[in-house]
């Protein structure tokens, strides 16, 4: 019987369009615009200015605070503004812009095609060079990816997580990357198993993945530290605890993090993102980005600089379909919708999804029928019905009491509802007011 | 280079296209195989309690909406069909028009609306409905037509008992139920409903498939359903083993009466059942228990209507203490 969490979930329409393309090269924009709030924690602390000369790999913002990562710059250029943009948030935030010297760039690319197996540097000196080299979670969550590295004595780490599930659907940069760069994956999982110290090793990738079990099964076949756990097809398998259970079936404590249960989970976009920067010294410059959509001309996977503004893709997949109504940044379930296509790609972008009206429309809200369906997929345990009504009447002392603040942001709820109510859009909301309320 | 229309909203971005319609439909599906039976045995009366109950129901739901609370209607959400349809399947079919005119009324009106609409009533509207016009009108309520003998008839039907009725009869009358056994029917012929009764309520066999129906589309779940009939099984088997000739069997008492219906169609309404699986087996239980004490020591010879307003009452109290499991806290017990 094949691995997945038992408590709730959903099984939206998987639309992995893309699921054969393999990866192409997207042609270096002629502007980047790198915002310095990436990642989850503080935004990074700008030592460029406007200006500047700067190349690529160059440090453009630095890490600021304990939970923050370092920002690169990914191309060869001039600094002409540092501005405040409307980011993939919907908000305004600081913004470095570089005009790209095309050739300049082009010569500076890294070429890290060829395979480097051994391992030269110590556990502390990977760390470091994670940190250098600014890699942040890359399925979306943009977690400093050296914080969850450090182990400490209270909660020792056994087993090792790699997280190629990608059960968003529509979105397959992580497919696409587990074919393309397999043996260097796996070179990254070495470099991760010596900066931890484990010798347990779980690859969990959902089945609708065929090609990518069997190609991982066939290259780990003499390793018996790392196994490939093949996951029945379940959304949000991909979420953290979501994956620790199913791997595993350990839970994560409520409100606790995976290393109380002795384990740490990467993305394998950041263990192949580990593996250029401890084997190459290069910086986390660009990712592997989906633009897909059901009209879109070409849609497929692409290399993309950070920065890189989302109309650029687009103008390289044949322009927008008339039709759409939405452009996603990440998959229908837990992307953001932007606001305008200079939106650039980001360190968390794992895709780019248009949506066509007919798609993108939220039916009219109706009364809650009491039904039970958002209880029943909710996959942290809670009463998201519940939660909405509570926020609704401003009882936010009332909806924490009921762990409101547990909520993933998953979307099963307002995915099921009948009457179509944001039961989400409420928890966020209710989120946002309890956190503001904590900070006055 | 740019979209037509741009819309920025929060995930989700996709939904499953569920709807309250949709279930409703679903429902509707359901309960067809039951009034088909219903049709078959009562003839043209079923089909005239039901029309009317549905449309009496559908048009004070409409009219409400417009006239009184003054909002747009959903009356497309088939809810109110799917009231009056439960309604007629807990009528005789020749009561009189009028009686299902009030009692859509008192279903619509006094259960459903003015506690807010859809979503809101804390009784079964149906059987708050049925309740009322059994107090008000006990003779027109228990006056069940013949099976087979009022294919034309609709209001001069000649009618006749049903089992439950005359195990009742018995105990009061200090009867045993061997000395009624010959006016009981067979087992095979209340399965397939072939007796007296309320037009939608007999058949088990047409009302467990629609029930198959419901949880093959995941409508409802096993919970309530079966709690509520195994429960009833359990303790109506008990009180038979003891006094065998005043009891009536377990199986009788399942296929009997209410029974099914209302554990497939009446306590699995969403709004008024409890919403996590340990609640809904409270719930069910608790039905199940008070249905039989009803039955077996009340005054009245059915209690499953009476059993699942009485547990109506107890879900918001359910709820608030039966919470599911929180993913990361210690596992009390499962139910899957």
């Amino acid at each position: 019987m094949l691995q997945t969490f038992p408590l709730g979930g959903i099984h939206p329409p998987e639309n992995k369009l893309t699921k054969d393309k393999p990866i192409e090269k997207m042609p270096i924009p002629k502007t980047v615009y790198v915002p310095v709030a990436q990642h989850i924690g503080i935004p990074s602390e700008i030592v460029v200015n406007k200006k500047d000369v700067v190349i690529t790999g160059q440090l453009i913002a630095k890490a600021s605070g304990k939970i923050s990562a370092h920002i690169h710059s990914p191309v060869s250029g001039k600094v002409t503004k540092i501005d405040k943009i409307v980011d993939h948030s919907g908000y305004k935030q600081q913004c470095i812009v570089i005009k790209t010297d095309i050739k300049a760039t082009e010569e500076a690319q890294i070429n890290t095609d060829k395979l480097r197996t051994e391992i030269k540097l110590s556990p502390k000196e990977i760390l470091e060079r994670i940190h250098e080299c600014g890699i942040v979670g890359l399925g979306g969550a943009t977690f400093p990816s050296e914080v969850k590295l450090h182990v400490n004595a209270d909660n020792p780490v056994d087993t090792l997580i790699v997280n190629g599930v990608e059960c968003e659907p529509y979105l397959t940069a992580d497919h696409a990357l587990m074919l393309a760069k397999s043996k260097e994956i796996l070179v990254g999982i070495q470099i991760l198993i010596k900066a931890l110290g484990v010798d347990n090793v779980i690859i969990g990738i959902e089945n609708n993945k065929p090609n990518a079990i069997e190609l991982f099964e066939k290259l780990t076949k003499n390793n018996d530290n790392i196994k490939v756990a093949s996951l029945k097809v379940k959304y949000p398998q991909g979420g953290e605890k979501q994956l620790i259970k199913a791997v595993l079936n350990r839970e994560v404590p409520k409100g606790g993090l995976p290393n109380q249960v002795g384990v740490v989970v990467h993305n394998v976009g950041t263990v192949f993102a580990i593996y250029e920067a401890v084997q190459y010294n290069k910086p986390l410059m660009e990712r592997v980005v989906t633009l897909t959509g059901k009209n879109l001309i070409n849609a497929s996977n692409f290399w993309v600089k950070i920065g890189t503004p989302v109309k650029d893709l687009l103008e390289a997949s044949g322009g927008i379909p008339e039709d759409t109504e939405k452009i996603i940044n990440g998959g229908p379930m837990m992307g953001k919708a932007l606001k305008n296509t200079d939106i650039p790609v980001i360190k968390g972008t794992s895709g780019i999804l248009l949506m066509p009206d007919v798609e993108s429309h939220r039916p009219e809200v109706q009364a809650c029928i009491r039904c039970g369906g958002c209880v029943s997929v909710c996959p942290m345990g809670l009463e998201p019905y519940l939660l909405m009504s509570l926020i609704e009447r401003s009882r936010i002392e009332n909806a924490i009491d009921n762990d409101l603040m547990t909520c993933i942001e998953c979307g099963s709820c307002s995915y099921i509802c009948p009457a179509h109510r944001p039961l989400l859009d409420f928890i966020r909301f209710g989120k946002k007011l309890h956190n503001q309320n904590k900070a006055s | 280079m740019s979209p037509i229309r741009n819309i920025v909203s929060a995930s989700p971005h996709i939904h499953s296209g569920q709807s309250t319609r949709k279930i409703m439909l679903d429902v509707i599906i359901a309960l067809i195989p039951a009034f088909l039976v219903g049709l078959y045995v009562f003839g043209i009366g079923s089909l005239i309690v039901t029309a009317t109950a549905i449309l009496s129901c559908v048009l004070f739901e409409f009219l409400i909406q417009k006239f009184w609370m003054k909002e747009a209607g959903n009356v497309g959400d088939l809810s109110a069909v799917v009231t009056g349809i439960l309604l007629a399947f807990n009528l005789p079919s020749n009561i009189p028009l009028w009686m299902i005119i009030i009692g859509s009324l008192v279903a619509i009106g006094v259960a459903k609306m003015s506690f807010g609409g859809i979503g809101f009533n804390i009784f079964n509207p149906a059987l708050v409905a049925r309740v009322f016009l059994l107090i008000s009108f006990p003779v027109e309520m228990t006056s069940w037509p013949k099976p087979f003998e009022n294919t034309w008839t609709y209001l001069d039907a000649t009618t006749g008992a049903t089992t439950l009725g005359i195990a009742k009869e018995a105990s009061l009358m200090g009867q045993t139920l061997s000395e009624v056994s010959d006016m009981i029917q067979s087992s095979q012929d209340m399965l397939l409903g072939l007796t007296g009764g309320s037009i939608g309520e007999m058949s088990a066999i047409a009302l467990l498939l629609g029930g198959i129906y419901l949880l093959y589309k995941k409508v409802i779940t096993w919970h309530i359903p079966v709690s509520i009939l195994l429960s009833m099984f359990v303790i109506g088997g008990i009180f038979w083993l003891t006094k065998q000739d005043m009891y009536l069997d377990p199986v009788t008492q399942l296929i009997s009466g209410g029974a099914i219906l209302g554990a497939f169609y009446m306590a699995t309404d969403m709004t008024t059942s409890p919403m996590t699986p340990k609640g809904m087996l409270i719930f069910g239980v608790g039905i199940g228990l008070i249905s039989i004490f009803i039955r077996l020591f009340g005054a009245y010879p059915e209690g499953v209507s009476f059993a699942i307003l009485i547990m109506n009452a107890f879900v918001p109290l359910i709820d608030n203490y039966i919470k599911p499991r929180r993913f990361g806290t210690p596992i009390k017990f499962k139910i899957r």
